[in-house]
């Protein structure tokens, strides 16, 4: 689970990385209690998991394939699923490079406030996404005291959606950072190499896997996210994200429209689940 | 030479990034929550319909988080300890629910509890059980949402603890209660302190899954928590969401110092 983990709330700075978790582990056969237990556990997670995520994708595909491809084509469903995608990977990118920059700074710079900076990171993810959402229309909303009116923007979509991801692409680069053996950096100082390079070619390939497993994170977050949105968007139909869309749709009780977008939304966060499933694997195997 | 001021450069436009993103924003929606004084305070917080949506929002978030508990710890002492079919599988599907939308959560429950067209909407109205526009509903929505957060907090230190003195107790005599409370708990505590203070932070303040299944009913039978409560009051241009939105933001942050401190103070001893 350890890629998969979203951020940690203060595990940062004593964060290790953990063995991938093997399959055939030294463990008991279940007894009946435990079995009861395990029972138990699967009756509550399909109750509220599994059968509700599954009735979402049997409405949004019960109309047969045309039915589920029109709902997701109209203008406004297209419109929407544009935008969140294009805004997703997009927010998905620049977190790459500011994630990782942070986590540097973090990890080889010391100055002072960085135990600070490193609370900071976690507000965003922590705080509710209404109030995340009124924090920034406070700032850059219609009455803005710095001058700034996103109000109604896609810019305005696409900060929302940088300040709720922030911590993801940080959280899983600095354990490795922290981690990272100084060696290899030493010796290629040695030979001549420029910090730039040293970068490039020694630390940057052994942060990739995490880099991306983070950016994937923030791409999933983004692609679900509604509450931090919702205010700064302005109501707009340039501004509404598919979270959105779906909402409006079951206010007006076409249950058949909002399941089909709800279900392209679940399709995308089981992708990439499950790719980072396979890349912790692969990672897991080589290290 | 250049090092010195590439590492300056760096440490410059990651602060800004962080300043420009969060920093100024916290500064600016805390001075606009105190701009009132503490009347502006009192007006907000006091009215019927707040004080409805805080004790409101403080229930949903005890049963979900103490669903979560007991859950969070079953299933890490069964991942942890126990061979079985799926047992990977089970600890990824626990992880689910933090990437799927709240959105789609939240329609998912309607979907299956929903009165009318629900999967089980009929059988639970005859038994005169109403889950969505309810109590219940709000509370497994704010339930799904908060899933995986003792669970990951639990697991890993199950894992690093391994199973001898488990396995010693049971060979001395010891029965699964006794050495859950001597041996597990104890180990576990910490992990399952942050967990739970965790998903209560994540409880008190989830929106889109309890927007979609609450119907946001004020007044008699409310089903309108503080979150709900702040967006309404932003978008009828009414006032308090400032103040409102701070209480939040002081339980969140208050949460996370709690549990940062704790956690530091744990890795140095």
């Amino acid at each position: 689970m350890t890629l998969l983990d979203a951020p940690r709330v203060g595990s940062a700075p004593d964060a290790n990385v953990r063995p991938a978790r093997s399959d055939a582990p030294a463990g008991v056969r279940l007894g009946r209690v435990s079995g009861l237990g395990l029972g138990t556990a699967v009756l509550w997670l399909s109750l509220l998991v599994l059968i509700p995520l599954a009735a979402v994708v049997a409405k949004g595909l019960g109309g047969g394939w045309s039915a589920f491809w029109a709902d997701i084509t109209t203008p406004q469903a297209a419109a929407a699923l544009r935008l969140t995608v294009l805004s997703s990977l997009f927010v998905a990118a620049i977190n790459a490079v500011m994630g990782t920059l942070l986590a540097w700074v973090l990890v080889r710079d010391s100055f002072p406030g960085r135990r600070l900076v490193e609370l900071v990171i976690d507000i965003p993810f922590a705080l509710p996404t209404i109030v995340a959402g009124l924090v920034l229309l406070s700032v850059y909303g219609s009455d803005s005291p710095v001058g700034i009116n996103l109000l109604g923007t896609q810019r305005a979509v696409v900060f929302a959606l940088l300040f709720v991801t922030l911590p993801f692409v940080v959280r899983s680069v600095q354990p490795v950072l922290i981690a990272l053996d100084t060696e290899a950096e030493q010796a290629a100082a040695c030979l001549g190499a420029g910090p730039r390079t040293i970068f490039r070619r020694i630390v940057l390939p052994l942060l990739l896997p995490a880099i991306a497993s983070g950016a994937a994170l923030a791409f999933a977050r983004a692609m679900g996210e509604y509450g931090s949105v919702l205010l700064i968007s302005g109501g707009l139909d340039r501004t509404r994200v598919s979270s959105m869309y779906a909402f409006q749709l079951i206010q007006n009780y076409n249950y058949a429209g909002a399941a089909a977008t709800a279900t392209v939304l679940l399709v995308v966060s089981l992708a990439v689940i499950v790719g980072l499933d396979v890349l912790q694997r692969r990672v897991g195997r080589r290290g | 030479m250049g090092e010195r001021r590439g590492r300056l450069l760096q440490r410059s436009i990651a602060l800004g990034y962080v300043g420009v993103l969060v920093i100024v924003p916290l500064f600016v929606i805390t001075w606009r929550a105190l701009a009132d004084g503490w009347s502006g305070f009192v007006s907000a917080l006091s009215s019927e319909q707040a004080v409805t949506a805080f004790r409101l929002t403080a229930e949903i978030a005890v049963a979900a988080v103490a669903i979560n508990t007991v859950f969070g710890v079953g299933v890490a002492l069964l991942i942890t300890r126990y061979r079985f079919r799926g047992r990977r599988f089970l600890g990824s599907l626990a992880d689910l629910p933090i990437s799927v939308s709240p959105i789609v959560v939240g329609f998912a429950l309607v979907l299956v509890y929903g009165p009318t067209n629900g999967w089980f909407g009929k059988s639970l109205a005859h038994a005169n059980i109403q889950v969505i526009f309810a109590l219940p509903g709000m509370i497994l929505a704010t339930a799904f949402v908060t899933m995986p957060l003792v669970l990951r907090e639990v697991v890993p230190v199950l894992e690093e603890e391994g199973l001898d003195q488990e396995q010693a107790a049971r060979v001395l005599g010891a029965n699964a209660v006794q050495r859950f409370r001597r041996i597990t708990l104890p180990v576990i505590r910490p992990a399952l302190t942050y967990g739970i203070v965790l998903s209560l932070a994540r409880a008190i303040g989830e929106f889109g899954a309890v927007k979609v299944v609450s119907g946001n009913v004020s007044g008699v039978g409310q089903t309108q928590t503080v979150p709900l409560l702040i967006e309404e009051r932003v978008e009828q241009i009414e006032p308090g969401s400032y103040q409102l939105a701070f209480v939040l933001i002081l339980v969140t942050v208050l949460a996370i110092v709690l549990v940062s401190l704790k956690r530091s103070k744990e890795s140095v001893s």
